[in-house]
């Protein structure tokens, strides 16, 4: 195993960074989404609930293999050129984006409704409830699951290999099939990819802490 | 929730992968073939599902077709004396090795190219068929050989196989992406996602048997011996399959199935 990563720690490393890069670019992004459409599923307006709900529900139940090659195979032949990596990046923010925005909807209805009807009897506008008292409480609740979205996130990202997306499990593929040893190359994968997850799900619990202290 | 991790979480998130390590490499593949076929004389061949003429699952009949699976039934007739005891496993360029060690097959006839990398991991048979390897383009590429392959052409090939190895000697400046089998990457290349795709010229060929829009630019740029891969112990085992080659090419059944699969090649 040692002996596989001396050999090809140049594309090892290089793999590292894509994925890293891919997960931060979809992590990012995907949160953003997710919240905004976990607003709009709660919003007052029915056609915005509406349009929110078709999306969560359409990209949250079907794999993500599948959005991944859309973007690889379809979009290129009639609108325009993206390379794998992209197309991974863009499929994975969509998917996870879809389980986010459930994760916080959910988060910010366990918020009990007094709360939200004390803060407009005192004066406040809806989204001035919502900014001040819903969501700083919906925040503690959804960070848990949120973080097992992110990790999902990260190990997902291997989904790049399929299209080519000189990811770490795209290198590691290939190291195992050039050097016949499977199950070694594999394992050593693993392990880079625990790298990523576990400093995260460290992250996500100190977060967790410290809200709950600030209580 | 609290006080998520310790050190001795850490250990026990380390104890599976140790577990997993210490797993010896003994198995099921050791035991003699050659034995085995008195008793239970069914042989299991891991053969490709997604190449044209070699290895191809027909969705009508439900049944895998192709040059491969017929040498594979006349193989088993030859050496247990009927076609129906050969059973055949999907595998791919990448799965064939590490299935064939670890047992679940018992031969690889997977347009398998013989080398000398390979040659360490597993035993072959004799040449079973000449292929060489070439490139595809669609009809109106500007390439008509593997010297206009450039810095600014990405070549597609397929992940562990050795015309992917191959590319990257003749082709030194091209991008070179891998991509899963054989369909994915020519569908890549149909979206614009290479500029040509490269393997053994008889799969190419049986690519352009449904899509005349491609063409194959220039010639064979290596030679791609085509083997019959048994796991490393198993010489009276390789002595069957040559011998029972060798009768199949004798009696003409070998030609009958060339001429059946195998467009004429220039």
């Amino acid at each position: 195993m040692i002996q596989i990563f001396n050999d090809n720690s140049g594309i090892l490393l290089e793999g590292f960074t894509f994925t890293l890069y891919s997960s931060v670019i979809a992590l990012f992004f995907s949160l953003l989404i997710g919240t905004l459409f976990a607003i709009f599923q709660i919003s007052t307006n029915k056609v915005i609930r509406l349009l929110a709900s078709a999306y969560v529900e359409f990209f949250r139940n079907i794999p993500l293999l599948i959005i991944v090659m859309f973007f690889y195979v379809v979009v290129p032949l009639y609108w325009f050129q993206i390379d794998g990596f992209t197309a991974g990046t863009i499929g994975l923010t969509i998917y996870t984006s879809a389980f986010i925005a459930e994760t916080i909807r959910a988060g910010i209805l366990s918020v009990p409704k007094g709360q939200m009807e004390a803060g407009l009897s005192t004066g406040f506008t809806y989204s001035q409830t919502m900014r001040y008292i819903v969501l700083p409480q919906a925040v503690k609740i959804v960070i848990p699951p949120l973080g097992n979205q992110f990790i999902n996130l990260v190990k997902n990202s291997s989904v790049l290999a399929m299209v080519a997306g000189l990811d770490l499990m795209y290198q590691g593929d290939l190291i195992a099939s050039t050097t016949f040893n499977t199950f070694d190359t594999y394992i050593l994968i693993g392990l880079l990819y625990l790298i990523i997850t576990l400093p995260l799900t460290y992250l996500m619990a100190h977060i967790e802490r410290r809200l709950a202290s600030n209580e | 929730m609290k006080q998520t991790f310790k050190p001795a979480t850490l250990l026990l998130l380390l104890f599976p992968i140790l577990l997993l390590a210490a797993c010896g490499s003994k198995s099921l593949s050791a035991e003699d073939i050659n034995d085995r076929l008195e008793e239970n004389p069914e042989i299991t061949w891991g053969v490709k599902v997604d190449t044209s003429l070699f290895g191809l699952y027909n969705i009508e009949t439900t049944e895998i077709e192709g040059f491969d699976i017929d040498i594979a039934k006349a193989l088993t007739k030859e050496l247990t004396g009927d076609a129906q005891n050969a059973h055949f496993v999907e595998v791919t360029s990448k799965t064939r090795i590490p299935l064939l060690k670890n047992g679940n097959i018992d031969v690889i006839i997977a347009t398998m190219t013989i080398n000398e990398e390979r040659k360490k991991q597993v035993d072959f048979s004799d040449v079973y068929f000449a292929a060489g390897q070439a490139l595809l383009v669609p009809m109106d590429s500007s390439i008509q050989g593997i010297e206009d392959l450039t810095s600014e052409t990405t070549v597609l090939a397929v992940k562990g196989s050795t015309s992917a190895v191959n590319i990257r000697k003749y082709a030194l400046d091209a991008t070179i992406l891998e991509l899963e089998n054989y369909s994915e990457a020519f569908t890549a290349m149909q979206s614009g996602q290479g500029d040509a795709m490269t393997t053994d010229n008889a799969i190419l060929l049986g690519i352009i048997a449904k899509n005349p829009d491609y063409r194959l630019a220039g010639d064979n740029f290596t030679d791609e011996p085509y083997g019959i891969a048994i796991n490393k112990g198993q010489e009276p085992f390789v002595k069957a399959i040559n011998a029972a080659l060798q009768t199949i090419k004798e009696n003409g059944i070998y030609d009958k199935i060339y001429a059946k699969w195998i467009p004429t090649l220039d």
